[in-house]
């Protein structure tokens, strides 16, 4: 049984599709990556998943259940957290504040979980109090991240957690996504660092104008000649 | 001298104006920062706060900052049930469309304060207070139980936003609709949340403003204006910058009538708004508008 | 009642919906047409009303006048004073978003009642203004017609010559600029149109048809005061006109000038014949909440009024997309 698995969906904003079958499946603690060029509707196929837009045909299955068309709020209560693409914090509430709103559905206490994401984000921890708006790029990814761990997630959906970071930041990044792989949770990411991305990847999909074009384990599609021309940057 | 001494007079009423317009404007604010509109009725809610809260004395005698609490609870139902009845319903379409709503539904619970009160103009208590004075400044005692007031409700709002889960929430869903929504805050939750706070916020306006003069049925729509101008000029969608606003405004206002017919307050309000929308439209504290 | 109190009762009740019907146009030039909140019709109105009345009325010794000019001087000057106002409004707001607008109007529109009850000189204040001629009286006595009958003829002209104009105006490719401003701006930005500058001029040439209403208003009563500005006159009842009628179209700002009046002035007949003597003080506030009620209604059930907006048939941007659509 799949983690998730997304079968041939079809949808847009509204107007033309801009999926036109597009399909990707995660199974458990998996890191799946998904490249390909800008406009491909990469982060658009992440937000179909999340009940973001409609999708007219095809289906999203989370743990063998049905869950295409799902509302927001419905993925979060079942286990699926997601990170957009761009302004994913919330800027003036405090780091802690983003954490904390990240378990908004969950009742109880939170200072377990805020120790767990702690434990992945030590620098959070020393800047629980500050703003997340006044933060560095590579910290509000922090955040936003922390804030989708905060419900102790089964499949965490990143839509290019390494935009705009300096290599060393990107190899942090990368680094604490294999941490998170670690604790047992299935990563879907997308990823514009395709090299990287799919060299810590288990299996990776390439999109191009809203459809699959390839899909092989990481190292097999950093291999094959055609990707890495069309879709790697030579 | 004497100028001075009328300076430091106005002032003082300048704050006392200040406070009520900022529990004005930090419902505005508010209301703004997650429906995204510009709330019309607002001014008249405060008018149905404070005849409400009248209407508690008169039935059981009680002390006059009775009104206080009794008001809240008449306009924050006013406001849920306004909220229910109609602008749930046209949420989904543009919110420009709720402001007109709001607009109408401003004349709509007018009418009803005349309906219900008829025209004439009440006062909480009756005969003229003496006010305390300091050398040649006079300070009503009222105008302290106002301030105090005023500032106990801010606090507590304050609390209220940075100590709970649901004024955190309600402060993430103004910072980022779309963000809240994939992280799971239930949005129609923290609306109707936002609809009790304004209500009350806006009876907390009306009913001190009842106390610093009279109670007519245009007392609301009348200091609307004012209310938008200090929301405006502390960053609409900042709850915190409409502190600021409303005691500029309300100071402005005040100082004003040392120059100008007092009938012209609402219009120097407008005028500081004006300018602030051509010099710098995103207020002070840079709001979402 | 008899037949002459009839006809005097239908005479009046079509100058009104003739002065309502060219601020719903004016109106829809601004909301309809492109989206702009203009909540202070009641200042528009305003000025074109006393700028007409100043420029026309003779001396007093009261306020400014005794320029005597013609009516028709009154009418330019109420649309130019009325046009300029809008200038001054649009340029302010032209950048920020409409609900900025929709504050700046009503501040607007309020100032101006204040400064209209407080001025006496130039207005006599809430004494109000007197003395105002209706048009060409002398012509229609001759004619055998009361001035009340050719006041009407005069706003109906003038609503005809209205409604050709802004109807043409929106078939016109400048109309279907607007259009297009107001349903895809990015589009309509990327298609090199200056926005801010179209924005602007629908909102004067708005302004300038309000300005007029104004003024025919001002000729018809006879009389002004501030009272006659207050926002559910001025601004809400031409509202709820527009919206009932259907925002965009025209013919829906006219229809809905003839329904809503009808609305407005038949449920003071009514209420007065229906409500006991002891009620008879509350018939005012009812009527509000009843109009209240109904535009609430309308937002919800039927948002595009009675008669829907329809798009003239060619679309100025976004054709290569459309095509694209079709394929
Ligand atoms: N909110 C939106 N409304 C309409 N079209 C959109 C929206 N977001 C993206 N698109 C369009 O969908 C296509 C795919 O976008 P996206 O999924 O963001 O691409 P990617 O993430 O692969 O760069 C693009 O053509 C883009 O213009
Ligand atoms: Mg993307």
């Amino acid at each position: 049984m799949s983690l998730l698995l997304v079968a041939d969906i079809y949808g847009g904003y509204g107007g033309a599709d801009i999926l036109k079958g597009a399909s990707v499946r995660v199974e458990r603690d998996e890191i799946v990556v998904i490249v390909g060029p800008n406009g491909a509707g990469k982060s658009t196929v992440m937000k179909a998943v999340f009940g973001l837009l409609r999708i007219r045909k095809g289906q999203v299955r989370y743990k063998d259940e049905d869950i295409t068309n799902a509302r927001p709020e419905q993925m979060v209560k079942r286990g699926v957290a997601y990170v957009p693409q761009e302004k994913n914090v919330f800027p003036s509430l405090t780091v802690q504040e983003n954490l904390e709103m990240g378990a908004f559905l969950l009742s109880g206490d939170l200072r377990p979980r805020l120790e767990k994401v702690y434990a992945v984000f030590p620098k959070l921890r020393d800047r629980r109090r500050q703003q997340a708006g006044l933060m560095s790029g590579g910290e509000r990814q922090m955040v936003a991240m922390g804030r989708a761990l905060m419900i102790d997630p089964e499949l965490l959906m990143l839509d290019e957690p390494t935009a705009g970071l300096s290599p060393l930041l990107i190899d942090e990044t990368f680094g604490r996504i294999r941490e998170i792989q670690a604790l047992g949770i299935g990563v879907l990411m997308v990823e514009q660092n395709a090299k990287q991305a799919l060299a810590i990847a288990d299996r990776g999909y390439v999109l191009a104008t809203g459809a699959n074009r390839h899909e092989d384990t990481g190292p097999n599609l950093l291999a094959n000649r055609e990707v890495a021309e069309m879709f790697l940057g030579g | 001298m004497d100028l001075l001494i009328d300076l430091i007079q106005l002032s003082i009423y300048g704050i006392v104006l200040g406070s009520i317009l900022t529990l004005g404007a930090i419902g505005v604010s508010m209301i703004f920062g997650i429906l995204r509109f510009a709330h019309f009725a607002h001014g008249d809610l405060m008018t149905i706060g404070a005849y409400v809260g009248l209407s508690f004395l008169v039935f059981t005698g009680a002390p006059v900052w009775w009104a206080l609490p009794a008001g809240m609870v008449g306009a924050a139902l006013t406001a849920l049930l306004v909220d229910q009845a109609v602008y749930k319903h046209i949420r989904r379409t543009q919110p420009v469309i709720l402001l007109i709503s709001s607009f109408g539904m401003a004349l709509v619970l007018r009418s009803v304060v005349q309906l219900v009160w008829g025209p004439n103009v009440y006062s909480y208590t009756g005969g003229i207070q003496r006010p305390w004075w300091f050398g040649d400044i006079a300070i009503v005692p009222n105008h302290v139980w106002i301030l105090l007031a005023a500032v106990l409700i801010v606090a507590a709002l304050h609390l209220f936003l940075t100590r709970t889960r649901m004024g955190k929430a309600m402060r993430a869903m103004s910072d980022n609709m779309d963000l809240a929504l994939v992280t799971g805050i239930p949005a129609e939750r923290v609306i109707l949340i936002t609809w009790i706070l304004g209500g009350m916020l806006a009876a907390g306006a009306g009913v001190l403003l009842g106390m610093d003069s009279r109670l007519t049925p245009t007392m609301g729509w009348n200091i609307l204006l004012p209310v938008f101008a200090a929301a405006i000029l502390g960053g609409i969608g900042r709850p915190y910058g409409a502190i600021a606003g409303g005691m500029i405004i309300g100071l402005a206002m005040e100082i004003s009538t040392l120059y100008l017919e007092p009938s012209y307050k609402p219009a120097v309000a407008f005028v500081i708004m004006v300018a602030v929308l051509i010099v710098r439209p995103q207020g002070i504290f840079k709001g979402t508008l | 009642m008899e037949l002459s109190g009839i006809a005097a009762y239908l005479v009046s009740f079509f100058t009104f919906v003739g002065i309502y019907a060219i601020l719903a146009l004016g109106l829809n030039m601004q909301w309809g047409f492109t989206g702009q909140f203009n909540i202070g019709v009641a200042g528009f109105f305003a000025v074109g009303a006393y700028t007409s009345a100043i420029l026309t009325v003779p001396e007093s010794p009261w306020h400014v006048g005794g320029f005597g000019h013609p009516f028709l001087v009154g009418i330019a000057g109420a649309m130019v004073a009325s046009a300029l106002l809008g200038l001054l409004i649009g340029w302010i707001t032209a950048r920020l978003r409409t609900d900025y607008l929709a504050i700046a109007t009503i501040g607007i529109a309020e100032t101006l009642r204040l400064i209209i009850a407080n001025e006496s000189w130039l207005t006599n204040g809430v004494r109000g203004m007197s003395g105002i001629d209706r048009p060409f009286a002398g012509v229609f006595q001759t004619l055998g017609l009361t001035s009340a009958m050719g006041t009407l003829i005069v706003v109906t002209t003038f609503l005809v010559a209205v409604y050709f104009l802004v109807e043409r105006a929106r078939q016109s490719p400048w109309g279907r600029v607007l259009r297009a401003i107001r349903e895809n701006e990015p589009a309509a930005e990327a298609a090199g149109k200056d926005i801010g500058r179209f924005r602007l001029q629908a909102f004067v040439a708005g302004s300038a048809i309000m300005g007029l209403g104004g003024a025919l208003y001002a000729h018809y009563f006879g009389f002004l005061s501030p009272e006659a500005f207050m926002p559910l006159y001025g601004t809400f009842l031409v509202w709820v006109m527009l919206i009932a009628g259907g925002s965009g179209n025209n013919k829906g700002a006219l229809l809905g000038a003839v329904v809503i009046w009808s609305i407005w002035s038949g449920s003071e007949f009514f209420m007065s014949a229906a409500l006991p003597d002891a009620w008879s003080g509350q018939s005012g506030p009812l009527r509000v909440i009843l109009i209240g009620v109904l535009l609430q209604v309308i937002l919800i059930s039927r948002p595009q009024g009675l008669l829907p907006e329809r798009a003239p048939k060619t679309v100025p941007f976004g054709k290569v997309a459309n095509r694209k659509e079709r394929a």
